[in-house]
C-alpha cells in the first residue's frame, strides 16, 4: 500500500506542473486584450501610459521569461494581482475560502445523509413504489440545473413561504462573528452568540440543501447497488441462518460493506460539488470562491480566473489523493500489494 | 447488381429487426427518455413552422404570469416564454450533439492510439489526459471560455476540451482488452498491418461503452452549456438559449415563470438522456451493471 501511495504522491507535483502550464498557456491565448481591463479607454492612445501599465504588469517581457516568472511566483504562493480588485488573487481567495468550505461541508453532510437514507430505503423496499420514488428523487437532484433549482426554491421558500431568509451568509447590517475559523456557524458558537449561530444556519440551510441534493443521486445509486449486492453475499446468508432479521442484516452487515465503495466516489462527488458550488454561490450571493470565479470570468479578470482554476485543481487533486489513500487503507486487496 | 440490392435490403431488414429487438428489451423509462429526446430533435428541425409566437418579438404585455394566452407567461420585454423555450432547443440540442460528437471522435482516436501502440504514444497521451482531468470541469470550461472570449462556439470548444479525456480512457481500456483476443493474433499472423488490425479487427468491437456513455453525457453537456451561458460565457442575451433565459429570470427574481420553462426543458433533456443511457447499458453491457 505504501508503494501505491508513494506512486500517487510522486505524480502530484508533475500534475501540478501540468496544471500550472495549462493555466499559463490559457492566460497567454486570451483573445480579449488584458490591457482593455487595465487602461481606461480614453488613455489607450497615450503610448506612455500603455507602456507604463505594460511594464507594471509584466506584459512587455518575452514569453519564456513570463512563464518562468509565473512558475516562480506560483511556488511562492503568489497567484498574481486581480485586475478588478487590484489585490493579490491569493489574498482574495484566502478571504473567500472559508465561505465556500462551510457551504461545501454542509452540502456534503446533507448529500451523504440524504443519499444514505434514500439508498437504504430503496434497497430495503427493492422493486416497490418506495424504491422508484427514492431513486427518482435522487436522479432528479443530479439532473437539475442547480442555478435554476436554487432560484425556484429560493423564490418558493424565501419569498412565498418566508421559511428561510434571503441570500448571503448573514442578514444585511449584521456583523459577522470574530474571525477564528472563518466558518460563521463555528465562530458564532465560539463567541457564544446563539442568535447569530441560528441566523447563519438559516442562511446556510437552503444553499446547502440545493448543493447537497445535487450529489445525492450518485450516493443513492451507489449505496443501493452495493446494499443489494451485499444482501446476496454469503455473509448475509450466514447472518440470516443465525436468525438475524432482515433489517439487522441490512444495517449491521450490508451497510458497513457499502461504505468502501462510497469512499471511492468521494473524489468524484467533489467534482460535482465544485461545479455546484460555483453556480449555487452565484444564485445565493454567497461570498465564496465560486461567485468570485463567476465575477472574474464574466469581467475577463484573467489572473483571478487562473488563480481560482489552480486552487480548485489543487483541492481536486488532494481530494482524489485522499480518496485513493482511503480506499487503499479500507480495501485489504490493495493494502497488501 | 440484383445481389447488391437484395443484400442491402437484408441489411435494412436486419436493422429494422434490431430496432424492434431493442425496443422490446428497453425498460419503460428508457422508452420515455427516447420519446422526449425525439420530441426535442423534431422541435429543433421544425420549430420555425410551429404556430407559436416569434421568440424575439414583443407580443404581449411585459411580465405577465402564465395564463391561457401565454402558457408560461411573458418576460421583461413582453416575449412569450413558451415560444422562447421551444426555440431554445435549436441552440442547446445541436450544440450538445456537436460537443459529444467531437469529444467522442477526438477522445476515442487518442485512446485507441494510446492503447494500441503503447509505449511513448501511451505515455504522452495519457499524461495529457491526467493533466486535463486534474481540473475541476466547470473551472476548466470557464477558464477556456473566458480566454477564448464569450460566445457559444468558444463555449463548445471549452466543453470538448473538458470531455475528450473521458472517451480517451474508455477507448484505451477497451482497446487494451481487445488487443489480446485470439482473432487479433490471427490477423497479425495473417500479415495484417497495424493500421488494418486496429481499424478492422479491434475498433469495431470497442464502441459499446463509448456509445452508452455518450448517450448519458448528452444531457450533462446540455447542462454545462446552459451553466456557461448562465454565467455569461455562452450564448448572449437576445438569443433564446436556455441558460441565458434562466439568467434573465434570475435578474427578475420575483417573476419566477421567466426561468421556469427553460429550467424544465433542461431537466427533461438531462433526465431523458440518463434514462435512455441506463437502459442501453442494461441491454448491451451487462458486465458494468
Amino acid at each position: 500500500m505504501l508503494a501505491y501511495v508513494i506512486k500517487r504522491l510522486i505524480a502530484i507535483p508533475f500534475l501540478l506542473l501540468g496544471v500550472a502550464s495549462v493555466s499559463f498557456m490559457l492566460s497567454q491565448m486570451t483573445k480579449g486584450d488584458p490591457l482593455a481591463a487595465l487602461v481606461p479607454e480614453r488613455m489607450m492612445s497615450n503610448t506612455e501610459v500603455v507602456a507604463a501599465v505594460k511594464a507594471e504588469w509584466g506584459l512587455d517581457k518575452p514569453l519564456p521569461v513570463r512563464y518562468a516568472a509565473y512558475l516562480g511566483n506560483l511556488v511562492q504562493g503568489d497567484l498574481g494581482t486581480s485586475f478588478a480588485t487590484r489585490r493579490p488573487v491569493a489574498a482574495d481567495i484566502a478571504q473567500r475560502l472559508p465561505a465556500t468550505l462551510e457551504l461545501v461541508v454542509c452540502a456534503m453532510i446533507v448529500g451523504t445523509t440524504l443519499g444514505l437514507s434514500l439508498g437504504l430505503l430503496s434497497a430495503k423496499y427493492r422493486g416497490s413504489v418506495v424504491d422508484s420514488l427514492a431513486r427518482m428523487v435522487a436522479l432528479v437532484g443530479s439532473s437539475l440545473p442547480i442555478f435554476w433549482s436554487g432560484l425556484i426554491l429560493l423564490y418558493l421558500f424565501s419569498v412565498r413561504l418566508s421559511i428561510v431568509p434571503g441570500t448571503g451568509r448573514l442578514p444585511a447590517r449584521v456583523d459577522p462573528p470574530p474571525d477564528v475559523t472563518g466558518f460563521y456557524t463555528i465562530d458564532s458558537l465560539i463567541a457564544g452568540d446563539l442568535s447569530l449561530f441560528l441566523q447563519s444556519i438559516a442562511h446556510l440551510a437552503l444553499p446547502a440543501f440545493v448543493l447537497g441534493w445535487a450529489v445525492t443521486g450518485i450516493i443513492t445509486r451507489l449505496v443501493r447497488s452495493s446494499l443489494i449486492e451485499g444482501m446476496a453475499q454469503d455473509y448475509a446468508r450466514t447472518a440470516r441462518a443465525k436468525g438475524a432479521p432482515e433489517h439487522v442484516v441490512l444495517i449491521n452487515h450490508a451497510l458497513p460493506n457499502a461504505m468502501i465503495p462510497l469512499l471511492t466516489i468521494l473524489g468524484f462527488t467533489f467534482a460535482y460539488l465544485i461545479t455546484g458550488a460555483v453556480l449555487t454561490e452565484a444564485i445565493f450571493s454567497w461570498p465564496g470562491i465560486g461567485s468570485y470565479a463567476v465575477r472574474a470570468a464574466s469581467s475577463l479578470d484573467y489572473p483571478a480566473i487562473g488563480g481560482v482554476t489552480i486552487v480548485g485543481s489543487v483541492a481536486f487533486l488532494l481530494a482524489n489523493l485522499l480518496t485513493d489513500i482511503g480506499y487503499a487503507w479500507a480495501n485489504p486487496r490493495i493494502r497488501v500489494h | 447488381m440484383t445481389e447488391l440490392v437484395s443484400s442491402s435490403d437484408a441489411v435494412k431488414r436486419a436493422r429494422f429487426n434490431g430496432l424492434k429487438w431493442l425496443m422490446r428489451r428497453l425498460p419503460l423509462t428508457s422508452k420515455i427518455g427516447a420519446a422526449i429526446l425525439l420530441f426535442w430533435i423534431i422541435a429543433v428541425l421544425t420549430v420555425s413552422f410551429w404556430p407559436i409566437d416569434d421568440p424575439l418579438a414583443m407580443v404581449g404585455r411585459r411580465l405577465q404570469p402564465p395564463s391561457g394566452d401565454y402558457w408560461l407567461g411573458t418576460d421583461a420585454l413582453g416575449r412569450d416564454v413558451l415560444s422562447r423555450t421551444l426555440h431554445g432547443s435549436v441552440w442547446s440540442i445541436p450544440i450538445a450533439f456537436v460537443v459529444v460528437f467531437c469529444a467522442v471522435v477526438i477522445g476515442s482516436a487518442m485512446g485507441a492510439v494510446a492503447g494500441f501502440f503503447g509505449g511513448w504514444w501511451d505515455s504522452i497521451i495519457m499524461r495529457l489526459v491526467d493533466v486535463t482531468v486534474s481540473f475541476p470541469p466547470i473551472l476548466l470550461a470557464m477558464a477556456v471560455a473566458a480566454m477564448l472570449g464569450p460566445g457559444l462556439a468558444n463555449a463548445s470548444i471549452a466543453m470538448v476540451i473538458v470531455w475528450w479525456p473521458i472517451y480517451a480512457r474508455l477507448m484505451r481500456a477497451q482497446v487494451l482488452e481487445m488487443r489480446e483476443r485470439d482473432h487479433v493474433e490471427a490477423a497479425v499472423a495473417g500479415g495484417a498491418g497495424p493500421f488494418r488490425v486496429l481499424t478492422i479487427h479491434v475498433l469495431p468491437l470497442c464502441w459499446t461503452p463509448t456509445l452508452i456513455n455518450a448517450t448519458m453525457d448528452f444531457g450533462q453537456v446540455v447542462l454545462l452549456a446552459a451553466s456557461l451561458s448562465f454565467i455569461g460565457l455562452g450564448a448572449t442575451p437576445p438569443s433564446p438559449e436556455w441558460g441565458s433565459m434562466i439568467s434573465e429570470g434570475a435578474a427578475r427574481f420575483y417573476n419566477w415563470w421567466i426561468a421556469f420553462g427553460p429550467g424544465m426543458a433542461i431537466l427533461s433533456v438531462v433526465l431523458a438522456s440518463s434514462f435512455l443511457g441506463d437502459g442501453l447499458r442494461d441491454v448491451f453491457d451487462r458486465r458494468s451493471t
